[in-house]
């Protein structure tokens, strides 16, 4: 048996053992998916002692370093971990924009104090983090933005506004991304880190056509942040966020970009019924849902190719943003799909058969995903300059 | 195993790619077709193939091939693809090659090692009609005398004309049967016709074409799964190919963009331009995705093989098609003359994505296989 066999069953031991069955059922709502912070509520004992455990080994971000809070695995190893939770249908312990986001620059920018104090925090989903990057003014050109830390010696005050604030209302910590040179546009940005329990912090959700607001505006009034809280160095949190701006599109890429990357077409014989050749009985849309599954297990299997290059150096620096634009295009049809096979049934914005719209509210969250992030436009206009270097761009 | 390219498979990729430029540039198309050439490929170019193993790719070492798989196929008709390149090594290479071995017995023993030599051009003859509709075969095999008795017609089969042997997927009592029928067989005529991209594909009519039992490859009836085997192959093959087209075409649109100039600047400055070109690398890098999957999947014998077969062939299908269709639009007028390269691509193109079923067939193939 290979090392990496052996690995394998370790790990299928390992959870059988530790991943209480509960923890293996398909998430129902928000309140399935574990955020941790200092103000989270588990939902149960499983979802708890599910965390406590993969926290223990190191399985909320497996691939870290183990000083860091990790498991040190292997690209190969992190591979078969998450092949054998899903296998098992084990939900994720722990999401959070710590491990999704900050993390990954703390690795790469911080200071060895900043990376044993933040990322073991991260990992062990004591403290929830939130991004500060859009401002109002600011939203695909971001590095315009406005938002001024005044240089007071040991300290910056800090005033202005960022909104898209992921859950900003259940986040203890924010990275922001603030103005310290007004002078120097790439190079007058610095990446801070403070508390939202900050004196001159608030927030505001904000309404969405969902009808949910899992975004805030954030307010900043003399917000003084320490001159020990930030990432990289002072004035080239550029770098930083360009970054994170590429590993949030990696990580959308190898995750959640396609949406759920399973086959929309069987689903809605329910719905329409099958003709005497078993076939969905309503050929133009069991047509386009047909070619759209096609779109969706090639994505898939671009998603696989593009983690196994990415992991092992291989991809091309820029690719991420060809994952995130063809992931989100494609997850917004599957949501025009799921709409159109639901009919009249799927249109119900708050009753107890549609699970509180939840059809119509996940469809309309969807529009969203070509925006944030990085809009389908500015994607393409990466893809053209830096993979396709085509003149001017 | 990592969806990319081993250390082996990138030296045969630099070996493959430079030699397949070099001796088979689309100036090799063109030559054959201007010359009027009434075999389809060259039979140089085919002795150089089979100089370097080619043929013999997917023969297993014991008959005297090279044992490889799926992936190392792909790499070559990757080239096969880009360069436009006439030749026999789909079908007989890859086609013929899965379904002899996947058969085994007499025709086994008899083919392989010939086709690993170099020896023996082998056509498929599935087709009957202007669709691929491979469950609806209507030759028909009857039994008479020590063998059987074929009849029927059949239409796409490439090389059919100028094979050493056709692979002739019949109907008989108790299923589908395959038959190897040597180009000398009496009753069989194969009718050559001209097609858009410059190839020669056969209407081959079998008019009681007799044939000893021996001939059947693998057992009588059970010719279902060796299909099945012969189609999975030669349409991951194609895809490839198709992959390859497409990235010729599209790398060409690409240099053209950062060439041409019109309003006083380079056509690859506009934004309305650049985001179609973008789009279309998108496209193509998950075709090529999808098509390895397909590739690796068929090398392990998985079960999960059939339904990225069909995946593959219709995204590679899709994306080919739109790297063709946006490389003739972008490069405006001289994409519509002969004179250009271009527009062979759109034509090769169109002839591989009805090969084995179009985009259209095997989208319908998902949908069945996900119950739908």
């Amino acid at each position: 048996m290979s090392d990496l066999d052996a690995f394998r069953a370790d790990v299928r031991a390992w959870l059988e053992a530790n991943c209480p069955p509960e923890m293996r059922e398909p998430v129902r709502d928000e309140g399935d998916v574990c955020w941790g912070g200092r103000k989270w509520v588990f939902k149960n004992g499983a979802q708890k002692a599910w965390l406590e455990a993969c926290v223990a080994k190191g399985y909320t971000v497996p691939d870290w370093p183990k000083p860091y809070g990790g498991a040190g695995l292997s690209p190969e190893e992190t591979k078969i971990l998450r092949q054998e939770m899903k296998r098992i249908n084990a939900r994720s312990p722990l999401d959070s924009f710590g491990i999704w986001m900050l993390g990954p620059a703390l690795l790469q920018f911080g200071t060895e104090e900043q990376k044993v104090h933040y990322l073991n925090q991260i990992a062990r989903g004591e403290i929830r983090w939130c991004q500060g990057y859009s401002e109002p003014g600011s939203g695909s050109d971001l590095v315009s933005l406005q938002t001024f830390g005044e240089d007071r010696g040991d300290h910056w005050v800090v005033n202005g506004s960022k909104i898209w604030t992921s859950y900003a209302d259940k986040a203890d910590w924010i990275f922001c991304l603030v103005r310290t040179d007004k002078a120097n546009k790439y190079q007058g940005i610095t990446f801070m880190l403070f508390d939202m329990e900050s004196k001159g912090v608030t927030t505001k959700p904000i309404l969405l056509i969902s009808g949910n607001s899992p975004f805030c505006e954030t307010f900043f009034d003399d917000v003084e942040v320490p001159k020990t809280q930030f990432v990289g160095q002072v004035n080239r949190g550029w770098d930083v966020a360009k970054y994170l701006l590429g590993h949030e599109r990696e990580m959308i890429s190898g995750g959640g970009a396609g949406g759920d990357m399973v086959s929309i077409g069987g689903a809605f014989a329910k719905t329409f019924g099958k003709n005497a050749a078993g076939e969905l009985d309503d050929p133009i849309l069991r047509a386009e849902m047909a070619a759209f599954d096609v779109d969706v297990f090639a994505y898939r299997a671009m998603g696989e190719r593009f983690m196994d290059m990415w992991k092992t150096g291989r991809a091309h620096p820029a690719s991420s943003n060809m994952m995130k634009y063809v992931g989100t295009e494609l997850n917004k049809r599957r949501h025009e799909l799921v709409m159109a096979g639901g009919g009249s049934e799927a249109l119900e914005w708050d009753s107890e058969e549609s699970k509180g719209g939840a059809r119509a509210r996940t469809w309309l969250r969807t529009k969203a995903n070509s925006i944030e992030g990085g809009t389908s436009e500015v994607m393409l206009n990466v893809i053209a300059k830096r993979i396709l270097d085509l003149p001017g761009a | 195993m990592p969806l990319y390219h081993n250390d082996d498979q990138t030296m045969l990729k630099d070996s493959v790619a430079p030699f397949v430029a070099e001796q088979a540039p689309v100036s090799h198309l063109r030559q054959l077709r201007d010359s009027a050439d009434a075999t389809g490929f060259s039979r140089e170019l085919w002795a150089q193939f089979t100089k370097m193993g080619l043929p013999g790719m997917l023969v297993p070492e014991a008959h005297g091939g090279l044992g490889m798989g799926h992936i190392e196929a792909g790499i070559v008709l990757e080239e096969i693809g880009r360069n436009l390149t006439p030749s026999p090594f789909l079908s007989t290479g890859v086609g013929a090659v899965a379904a002899l071995a996947k058969a085994g017995g007499t025709q086994a023993e008899r083919w392989l090692p010939a086709i690993a030599g170099g020896e023996a051009i082998i056509a498929l003859a599935i087709d009957e009609g202007a669709k691929h509709r491979p469950d609806r075969i209507a030759t028909s095999a009857t039994r008479a005398g020590n063998g059987f008795r074929l009849d029927g017609k059949k239409s796409f089969v490439l090389h059919g004309h100028v094979a050493d042997m056709s692979i002739v997927a019949a109907k008989t009592d108790g299923g589908i049967t395959l038959f190897a029928v040597p180009k000398d067989a009496k009753g069989l005529t194969a009718d050559p016709r001209r097609l858009v991209d410059s190839s020669l594909a056969s209407h081959v009519t079998l008019d009681g074409v007799e044939v000893d039992a021996d001939a059947v490859i693998g057992e009588v009836d059970a010719g279902g799964d060796i299909l099945d085997a012969l189609l999975a192959a030669t349409r991951t093959g194609a895809a490839a190919e198709m992959v390859g087209v497409g990235q010729g075409a599209m790398d060409m649109t690409v240099t053209y963009l950062k060439e041409r100039k019109q309003f006083g600047k380079l056509i690859g400055e506009f934004q309305g331009l650049q985001h179609r070109a973008a789009h279309l690398y998108g496209e193509m890098e998950v075709a090529r995705a999808t098509v390895m999957k397909a590739q690796q999947l068929l090398d392990e014998g998985s079960e999960g093989a059939k339904l990225m077969v069909s995946v593959a062939k219709a995204k590679a299908g899709r994306a080919a098609n739109l790297a063709v269709r946006e490389g003739v639009q972008m490069h405006g007028g001289i994409g519509m003359t002969d004179e250009y390269d271009i527009g062979l691509y759109m034509k090769r193109d169109r002839a591989l994505a009805e090969y084995m079923g179009d985009v259209h067939y095997h989208i319908d193939q998902v949908a069945r296989m996900n119950g739908y």
